[in-house]
């Protein structure tokens, strides 16, 4: 068991590793993985705790432990990047470990592998419904830790599958290759290999989305700093000006196309829709462990489907996560993604601490004009008159989005910019490159804070729809009004 | 006695203890994981569990004692001590958690009391064999030898 998985480099920073490319072949993970994995161990038996450390660290994992789910749970929320899968006991005094698996698939989407000595089909059934990748009968043998890898390496497969899936792939000689580097040198910090796989992944061809572009265009690669720039240039504009023609201006990505920026484009408003169709936190999830802020949404119903409350929840997210994320929005087809559940939508992303992003929000929500620009779900409503939901329901109407402005402005006290920022993009196909929009005018900032927000959440969402079996799911349907926007028309074709 | 002779001692006391079940592969997982870095690390996870099980059954003894007797308290110690004594490989004391569990469903005081005298017995029958066990291989050390390692088939 000692000495099988050489590791000559202990953590060796990314950059180091993503030039040298050591890879394996076939494989996209680098030379010394799984050597490194970082385990977080919960079990409230300190013997099964020392044994399960020991085992971990002959398998070369760096190894966390806790005798809490509590402390997990906060170890997790203050290090969001900090871990790569979770390893539980299912049986634990302060928590169910179930209900800790739900947690953190909630909030951060690492795979969680739950233990018990019970093996009873019942509990084994319970970990597959509550969304656990694996399930260890104790006691558990180091052959079976060997393994654990795999199921850090599988989630990023499928998510990774998934933006290649909804994005133009292939080909990625027109693209700057030198600025990933620079991306992954900030990442590098975090020790996350995933970084380089996801590269790694960004490079092979990826299937072409049937889109409504019936030219043949040159293939792009939508990667993180292209969707970023991207992102930052539609922020830049406003959604209501975000041509593509300007935004291929501001991002001045040579070899980059109209058409490119325009299916992307499409692509990004499908998102920002689909992220609007978000389903009501279902009550009863997370509360205990929702900062008060996020306790204070309560009973807060779905705002046509946008689920305020998971991405207030949600809300924190690093700009390095953000562009992450950012780059893998877009399933190709708009119709599941309205009834993806909020739990879904929260599990795929690493947080802040998410009372520090709070407190911004308070903040930003008092000054709404300025020019503050969070990468997160600044503006995110903490609070929502059901009156003002009723009102902006109502306003869900074509080219009546920043109707949601007028509610806004009425003095919901923490109505974020996200709300208003919904509705236009529900009704996004309008928007853009049309002069005869009736819309009014949002504060630019308010339209970055909701964009990011609504990137987020689409993170969030399209990752949600990766996992199944996600147990708390509740899948309410769209609203009317959105379903009918959602119908799958693309008018873009004229852009 | 000279070192090999302390060695051949160990084995055959240790294959006594797989014989009549005291302990199963898992006891082998742990000898396995002791190395260099980490070379009491069989002592002191054996050690952690017996302070450990010690506790589990106060506990267990004082819950079949209330008045109102909570069993799924009693069934959640009797889980922890089936747990921690499956992860050391101390066969028979899990065994006899597994029997107690079944009575804890039936809810049978007098039946549970019972199967926590075994749980006991079995629990010191271990701790016993056990503690032998070390105290030869400290001998083995002390003579300068190593303590030989068993295969997992063995």
């Amino acid at each position: 068991m000692r000495g099988e998985l050489n590791l000559s480099c202990g953590k060796v920073s990314l950059l180091a590793s993503t030039s040298s490319c050591a890879w394996k072949s076939a494989e996209m993970v680098p030379d010394w993985f799984p050597a490194g994995l970082r385990v977080l161990v919960v079990d409230d038996d300190p013997t099964c705790l020392m044994i399960l450390e020991k085992m971990l660290k002959t398998c070369q994992y760096e190894v966390t432990t806790c005798n809490r789910a509590e402390i997990a749970l906060s170890s997790l929320r203050n290090n969001r990047n900090g871990f790569d899968v979770v390893l539980s006991d299912v049986h634990m005094p302060d928590m169910d470990g179930f209900k800790l698996l739900e947690y953190i698939g909630l909030e951060m989407d690492l795979p969680v592998i739950m233990m018990s000595v019970d093996d009873g089909k019942h509990v084994v059934m319970k970990g597959v419904t509550h969304g656990a990748c694996d399930f260890l009968i104790k006691p558990i043998r180091i052959e079976a830790l060997k393994n654990i890898w795999q199921h850090v390496v599988r989630k990023r497969k499928n998510e990774w599958k998934e933006l290649e899936q909804s994005g133009s792939a292939e080909d990625g000689d027109q693209l700057p290759k030198h600025s990933e580097d620079v991306d992954y040198s900030s990442t590098a910090n975090e020790g996350t290999w995933k970084n380089v796989k996801r590269r790694k992944d960004e490079d092979e061809d990826g299937e072409e989305r049937d889109d409504t572009s019936t030219l043949k265009k040159p293939r792009v690669v939508w990667s993180v700093e292209l969707h970023q720039q991207f992102v930052v240039a539609v922020n830049q504009l406003g959604i209501d000006k975000a041509f593509p023609k300007k935004i291929l201006e501001l991002m001045n990505v040579p070899g980059l196309t109209r058409e490119n920026v325009a299916s992307h484009l499409q692509k990004y408003r499908l998102y920002l829709r689909r992220l609007s169709g978000v389903s009501q936190h279902p009550a009863g999830v997370g509360n205990p462990f929702l900062s008060p802020q996020e306790a204070a949404f309560g009973p807060i119903s779905s705002l046509n489907g946008l689920d305020l409350q998971a991405l207030v929840a949600s809300g924190q997210l690093s700009t390095q996560s953000l562009a992450f994320q950012a780059s893998r929005f877009g399933r190709s087809s708009p119709k599941s993604g309205i009834s993806v559940s909020v739990l879904d939508q929260r599990s795929m992303f690493s947080f802040d601490n998410s009372n520090l992003r709070f407190g911004e929000m308070q903040q930003s929500q008092q000054n709404p004009n300025s020019n503050k620009q969070t990468n997160l779900l600044h503006g995110i409503p903490t609070n929502m008159e059901p009156k003002q939901l009723a009102t902006l329901q109502q306003s869900a109407k074509p080219f009546s989005s920043f109707n949601v402005q007028v509610v806004v402005s009425q003095g919901a006290p923490s109505n974020g910019s996200l709300i208003q920022i919904t509705q236009p993009q529900l009704r996004g196909q309008k928007l853009g490159e049309s002069s005869t929009s009736h819309v009014p005018r949002l504060p630019a900032n308010v339209s970055q804070s909701a964009l990011q927000s609504q990137v987020a959440g689409e993170v969030m969402l399209r990752n949600g729809m990766t996992e199944n079996g996600r147990g708390l799911g509740q899948n309410h349907p769209p609203q009317t009004s959105l379903a009918a926007s959602y119908s799958g028309a693309t008018p873009w074709k004229s852009l | 006695m000279d070192v090999v002779q302390l060695q051949s001692r160990l084995s055959e006391y240790l294959k006594s203890l797989f014989n009549d079940g005291t302990l199963d592969g898992q006891f082998l997982q742990l000898q396995q994981l002791q190395d260099e870095s980490n070379p009491d690390f069989v002592v002191e996870v054996v050690t952690l569990f017996f302070s450990d099980s010690e506790k589990l059954l106060d506990d267990l003894s004082s819950s079949l004692e209330q008045p109102n007797v909570d069993f799924r308290k009693v069934d959640a110690y009797v889980h922890q001590l089936k747990g921690s004594s499956s992860s050391i490989g101390a066969q028979r004391v899990k065994n006899a958690c597994i029997a107690f569990r079944g009575l804890c469903e039936e809810q049978s005081i007098p039946a549970c009391l019972r199967c926590l005298q075994l749980v006991k017995q079995e629990y010191l029958y271990a701790k016993n064999k056990l503690e032998t066990l070390f105290k030869l291989e400290k001998q083995v050390v002390a003579a300068g030898g190593s303590i030989p390692s068993l295969d997992a088939g063995s």
